[in-house]
C-alpha cells in the first residue's frame, strides 16, 4: 500500500523541531514551572511517533540507530542509581540535593539533582513508548 | 583478618567481573581466575580455627532493613567454620577439577558465574546470624543450584532434573520461611544467637514452627520422603554434583538442623523425627543404591543414604539436651561428635569418588556399569583413589570412614540400651535398621570398585579406548584421597581444632569439659566392632550373591515410587490450574475489565462505606461558572455518544472528545502540568489507536442477552456513582494529618515553584522511580509477548 504523503512528511520535517525543542524545553523548565522528565519524555517520544508515521519505520530506524529498549532500560537504571546514590552518603534512599549557581551566560541557575533523576524517568518514557508503537506496528 | 561480611561478598563481586574478563582473557584460563576466590577465601577463613579452636566467636554487624529487624548479621563460630572451610576448600578442588573437566567450547563463562554465586550464597547461609538474610542466601543456593543443573539445558532430562530440585528444595523454603515468622512471633527477634535465649518450648507455635524448619531441612538435604530430587540433579556436570550435590548444598539442611539445636532440640519430637526420617533415609538410600546402574545415580543414593546417617546423628545427639550434665548424656554429646566428624569424612570420601566417577566417563566415554570393568591397569591412579573413597565409605580401616561408622553404630546401639523418651521399639529397630543398612552400603561401595575397576575389560561395549586422566583432573581427588587416609591416622587434630568448637555451637547449654572422648581408631572389641565385622561379612557374601535376590528390586511396582507420584501430582496441578485459570481468563478484555471495576466497586465503595467517610460540605465552594458548565455538557454527550456510535472511527473520536475536554477542565483549573500531560498522552494513544484500528476485526453490534447488558450498565453506573461520592467526599473527612504542609513549603523543602513537579521527583519520588520501572516492565512485556513468539525450529529444541 503506497499512499502518497507528501504533504504529511514535509510537515513534518519542519514540526518535528518544534516538537523536540518543546520537549527539550519542557524538560529543563520542569522543575520551576510547568513541564518536567516526564512530559518531556511524553512529547518526544510523540515526536519519534510522528516521524515513524510520516515516513516508514525502516527510514527511521536506520537514521536514528537507537535501541529503545535499551533507552528504556537506561532510563529505569537512572532512576534507581539516583535514588541509590545518596545511600553512599549515608542519607536515605532518593534524597535530592539542590543549589544555585551562576553560569556565564543563563545566570544565576538551580541546579538539582532531581534533574538527573528525571532524565531517567524520561528516557523511560520515550523508550517504553517507542518500544510498545515499533513493536505493534512492526508486528503485522 | 578478613571480615566475615566481606567474604560472602566477595564471591559475588567475582561472578560480576567474569562477564567482563571473559572476553579478554582465552577459554582456558578463566577457571584460573575463578579458582584465586575460594582458595584466598579458605586461607581467610582457616586463619580463625586457632582462635575459634580456643572459643571465640566472631560477630559482626551490619544494618540493612533495621525497620523490619533485618541486618546482614554475620555470626562465625566453631560450626558456621566448619561449614565454611568445606565449602571454600572443596570449591577450590572442584574448581580446579573443572579447569580440566570442562571443554573449552562450553559456555564456561555462565558455568564459572553460578558456581561463584552457589559459593556465595552457601557461605551467606553458614554465616547469616539473622533469619532473614538466611533465608535469602538459602533460597539463593537453590536458585543457583537449577542454573547449575540444567547447565545442559538443551538436554530434557537436565531440564526436568533441574526443575524437579528447584520445587522440591523451594517448597520446603517457603515452609522454612514460614517456621521462620512463627519464631519471630514467639521470640521478637530475628537473630538466631538470640532466639536460643528466648525460645519458649510451651509456645502455642513452638511445635508448627518447629515441624516446618524441619521440612525445609529434610527437602534440602534429600531426607525421605523427598530424597527424589537427588538423583535427577545429577544431570549436572559431575564437578557440581561433586560440589552442590554432595559435598555442600545438601549439607545445608544438615547445618539447619544443627543450628536450630539449641532451639528445639530439647523437645522429644525434634529427637524423633530427626533420628528416625534420618534411619529411615539411611536405609532407603543404601538399598536402592545397589540396584543403580549409573555410577552417578549410585553415587546420588549413596549420598541421600549417608546424609541420612548424620541427620539420625544428630537427631540422637539432640536428646543430650534434654539430659542435662551426666553420665549418660556422653552417649548423645557423642553422637553430635560423630556427626560432625562424618560429616566432614564424608565430604571428603564422596567428593574424592564423584570426581573419579567423571574421570571415568571421561576416559571411558560411560558410566554404566553394565559396559565398564577391567579398568584397574588402564586407570591406576583413578582405582586408587575409587578403592580409598569406597572402602572408607564402607566403612573399613584404615580410612577415616570407619572411624566415623563406628561411633556411629555405638551411637545407635547405646541409645537402644538407655531409656529416654520411653524407646521401646527402637530398642532394636534403630541399631537394627542401621546395620542393614551398613550392609548395603558395603554392597554399593564394592559394586564401584569392583564392576568398573576389576573383572573383564570389554573394549567392544565403549566407544573408545579407556585411558587415565591428565594429571590436572587428578589432582583434586588425590588430594581429597590423601585426607581420608589422613584423617584416619591423626583423627584428633580435627576432632580438638574444628569438630570440639562446633559441639559448644549445637549443645551451647552443656559443659562439655569430658563429654567428648577422643578418636581412637581401636576402642576394643565392643559391639560397634563386631557389627562392623558382621557387616563386612554379610556383605561379601550378599554382593557375591547379588543376581540371586535382585528380584527384591521388581517387587516396588512402577506405579507406587515417589517419582511417580511427584510426576503425577505435577500433571494434576497442571490440569487444575489450567482450568482455574480458563475459568475466568475469556480472552475478552470486556470480562477483563468487568473484574477490575468490581473489585474497585468492593474496594473503594466497601471503604467509603467502613468508614464513613461520605458527608459533604458545599458551603466552601467556588461559584461555578460557564466555562464548567459548558465543557460538563461536552464531556456528558461525548460520553453518552460513545456506546452509540456507528463506527469505530466515530468511537475513537468521542473518546478523544472526552480526553481533550478533561484537558480543558485543567486549563479553567489553571493546572499547566495536567494539562500537558493530558493532552500529549491523548495524541499518543490516538497515534496508537490508529496504528491498531487497521488490523480490529469488524465493528459488529453487540449481541449480548438482556440480562449481560443489564448488568453491565449497573455496573457502570456504581462505578460512576463511587467516583462521584470519592470526589465529593474528599473533602469532607480527615482521616489521618493532611501532608500538604510539605507541598506548600516545597521551594524551601525541594528548592522547586513547580509543586507537581516538586511532588513527582522529590516528595513522592519513591512512587515515580517504581512507577518507571513497572512501564519499563510494561514495555518489555509488549515487546515479548509480540517479537518473541517461538518458532517452530525452536519449539522442537523444546522437546528434545
Amino acid at each position: 500500500m503506497k499512499i502518497n504523503d507528501v504533504i504529511l512528511q514535509t510537515v513534518t520535517k519542519i514540526v518535528v523541531f518544534i516538537i523536540l525543542t518543546m520537549a527539550v524545553y519542557l524538560f529543563v523548565s520542569g522543575h520551576n514551572s510547568p513541564g518536567g522528565g516526564f512530559i518531556g519524555g511524553l512529547v518526544l517520544a510523540s515526536a519519534l511517533v510522528l516521524l515513524f508515521l510520516a515516513f516508514d519505520t525502516e527510514t527511521i530506524m536506520k537514521r536514528i540507530p537507537l535501541d529503545f529498549k535499551m533507552v528504556a532500560a537506561v532510563g529505569a537504571f537512572i532512576t534507581v542509581a539516583t535514588g541509590a546514590a545518596s545511600l553512599f552518603l549515608d542519607i536515605p534512599f532518593l534524597s535530592h540535593a539542590y543549589s544555585y549557581v551562576n553560569l556565564p551566560v543563563f545566570g544565576k541557575t538551580g541546579l538539582a539533582t532531581v534533574t538527573i533523576f528525571e532524565l531517567g524517568v524520561a528516557l523511560g518514557v520515550v523508550g517504553v513508548v517507542v518500544t510498545i508503537i515499533l513493536s505493534i506496528s512492526e508486528d503485522v | 583478618m578478613l571480615s566475615v561480611n566481606l567474604a560472602i561478598i566477595i564471591p559475588f563481586l567475582a561472578a560480576v567481573i567474569i562477564p567482563l574478563l571473559y572476553t579478554k582473557v582465552s577459554r582456558n584460563h578463566i577457571g584460573w581466575f575463578v579458582l584465586i576466590v575460594p582458595v584466598v577465601l579458605f586461607v581467610a577463613l582457616a586463619r580463625y580455627i586457632p582462635s575459634v579452636a580456643q572459643g571465640a566467636t566472631y560477630l559482626s554487624t551490619m544494618t540493612w532493613i533495621p525497620s523490619y529487624d533485618i541486618h546482614f548479621n554475620t555470626y562465625l563460630d566453631g560450626l558456621s567454620l566448619i561449614f565454611g572451610l568445606l565449602i571454600t576448600g572443596i570449591g577450590s578442588l572442584v574448581v580446579i577439577y573443572s579447569i580440566y573437566y570442562l571443554s573449552s567450547e562450553e559456555s564456561l563463562n555462565h558455568f564459572y558465574i553460578y558456581l561463584l554465586l552457589f559459593m556465595g550464597a552457601m557461605l551467606g547461609v553458614v554465616f547469616s546470624d539473622n533469619l532473614m538474610v538466611f533465608y535469602v542466601f538459602w533460597e539463593l543456593t537453590s536458585i543457583s543450584s537449577f542454573l547449575l543443573i540444567a547447565f545442559w539445558y538443551h538436554r530434557k532430562r537436565s531440564r526436568y532434573g533441574a526443575k524437579k530440585a528447584l520445587l522440591t528444595t523451594v517448597t520446603g523454603g517457603i515452609a522454612m520461611l514460614t517456621s521462620f515468622i512463627m519464631i519471630y512471633v514467639m521470640t521478637g527477634t530475628m537473630s538466631i544467637r538470640e532466639i536460643i535465649a528466648d525460645i519458649d518450648p510451651n509456645h502455642m507455635l513452638f511445635v508448627p514452627a518447629m515441624l516446618l524448619l524441619l521440612v525445609g531441612a529434610f527437602t534440602k538435604s534429600a531426607q525421605f520422603p523427598f530424597h527424589i530430587w537427588l538423583p535427577d540433579a545429577m544431570e549436572a556436570p559431575t564437578p557440581v554434583s561433586a560440589y552442590l550435590h554432595s559435598a555442600t548444598m545438601v549439607k545445608a539442611g544438615i547445618y539447619l538442623v544443627a543450628r536450630f539445636t539449641p532451639v528445639f532440640g530439647s523437645h522429644e519430637t525434634w529427637f524423633w523425627l530427626v533420628s528416625s526420617v534420618g534411619i529411615i533415609t539411611l536405609f532407603w538410600g543404601s538399598f536402592n543404591a545397589v540396584r543403580q546402574t549409573d555410577l552417578k545415580a549410585l553415587l546420588a543414593y549413596s549420598t541421600i543414604s549417608q546424609l541420612g546417617l548424620v541427620m539420625s546423628l544428630f537427631g540422637i545427639g539432640s536428646a543430650a539436651l534434654s539430659m542435662g550434665a551426666g553420665k549418660e548424656t556422653v552417649i548423645y554429646t557423642q553422637a553430635t561428635f560423630a556427626a560432625l566428624f562424618h560429616l566432614v569424612n564424608h565430604s571428603t570420601f564422596k567428593g574424592a569418588l564423584f570426581m573419579v566417577i567423571g574421570i571415568v566417563n571421561h576416559g571411558a566415554g560411560t558410566r554404566d556399569i553394565r559396559r565398564l570393568g577391567g579398568l584397574m591397569s588402564l586407570m591406576p591412579i583413578s582405582f586408587t583413589i575409587a578403592l580409598i573413597g569406597s572402602f572408607s565409605m564402607a566403612g573399613l580401616p584404615p580410612f577415616n570412614g570407619f572411624l566415623s561408622k563406628e561411633m556411629f553404630f555405638e551411637a545407635v546401639v547405646s541409645v537402644s540400651q538407655t531409656g529416654i523418651f520411653s524407646l521401646h521399639i527402637s530398642k532394636v529397630l534403630f541399631p537394627a535398621v542401621a546395620w542393614i543398612a551398613s550392609v548395603f552400603t558395603f554392597i554399593y561401595c564394592m559394586i564401584i570398585v569392583f564392576k568398573t575397576f576389576l573383572g573383564p575389560y570389554q573394549p567392544e561395549k565403549l566407544d573408545h579406548e579407556a585411558h587415565e586422566a591428565p594429571l590436572g583432573m587428578l589432582i583434586s581427588p588425590i588430594i581429597l584421597a590423601i585426607l581420608v587416609v589422613g584423617i584416619f591416622f591423626f583423627p584428633n587434630v580435627l576432632g580438638d581444632y574444628l569438630l570440639r568448637p562446633a559441639m559448644a555451637s549445637i549443645l551451647p547449654s552443656l559443659q562439655l569439659e569430658g563429654m567428648v572422648k577422643p578418636i581412637s581408631a581401636w576402642h576394643g572389641f565392643n559391639t560397634a566392632l563386631l557389627m562392623t565385622i558382621g557387616v563386612i561379612v554379610i556383605g561379601t557374601l550378599l554382593y557375591l550373591s547379588i543376581r540371586r535376590w535382585k528380584g527384591i528390586y521388581s517387587l516396588l511396582p512402577e506405579k507406587w515410587t515417589l517419582d511417580n507420584l511427584y510426576n503425577n501430582s505435577l500433571i494434576q496441578i497442571e490440569k487444575i490450574s489450567n482450568r482455574l485459570t480458563s475459568f475466568y481468563m475469556t480472552g475478552h478484555l470486556r470480562s477483563y475489565s468487568i473484574y477490575i471495576f468490581l473489585f474497585f466497586i468492593a474496594a473503594v465503595g466497601g471503604t467509603l462505606l467502613l468508614t464513613g467517610a461520605y458527608s459533604f460540605d458545599f458551603a466552601g465552594d467556588a461559584a461555578i461558572s460557564v466555562y464548567e458548565v459548558v465543557l460538563v455538557l461536552i464531556m456528558i454527550a461525548a460520553g453518552l455518544a460513545i456506546p452509540m456510535a456507528k463506527s469505530r472511527v466515530n468511537a475513537i473520536l468521542l473518546n478523544g472528545a472526552l480526553g481533550y475536554s478533561m484537558a480543558l477542565f485543567f486549563v479553567v483549573f489553571r493546572a499547566p502540568d495536567l494539562a500537558l500531560t493530558q493532552l500529549v498522552v491523548e495524541t499518543v494513544s490516538t497515534a496508537l489507536f490508529l496504528l491498531c484500528f487497521y488490523y480490529l476485526p469488524e465493528w459488529k453490534k453487540e449481541n449480548a442477552p438482556r440480562r449481560t447488558k443489564r448488568n453491565n450498565l449497573i455496573i457502570s453506573i456504581a462505578v460512576g456513582a463511587i467516583f462521584v461520592l470519592v470526589a465529593l467526599a474528599v473533602r469532607g473527612g480527615k482521616l489521618f494529618e493532611t501532608i500538604s504542609g510539605y507541598f506548600e513549603n516545597a521551594y524551601e523543602l525541594a528548592g522547586g515553584k513547580n509543586i507537581v513537579n516538586t511532588i513527582l521527583g522529590d516528595f513522592r519520588a519513591f512512587d515515580t522511580m517504581l512507577e518507571v520501572i513497572v512501564l519499563f516492565i510494561g514495555g518489555l512485556g509488549v515487546y515479548t509477548l509480540i517479537k518473541l513468539k517461538a518458532t517452530k525450529e525452536e519449539q522442537k529444541l523444546e522437546d528434545q
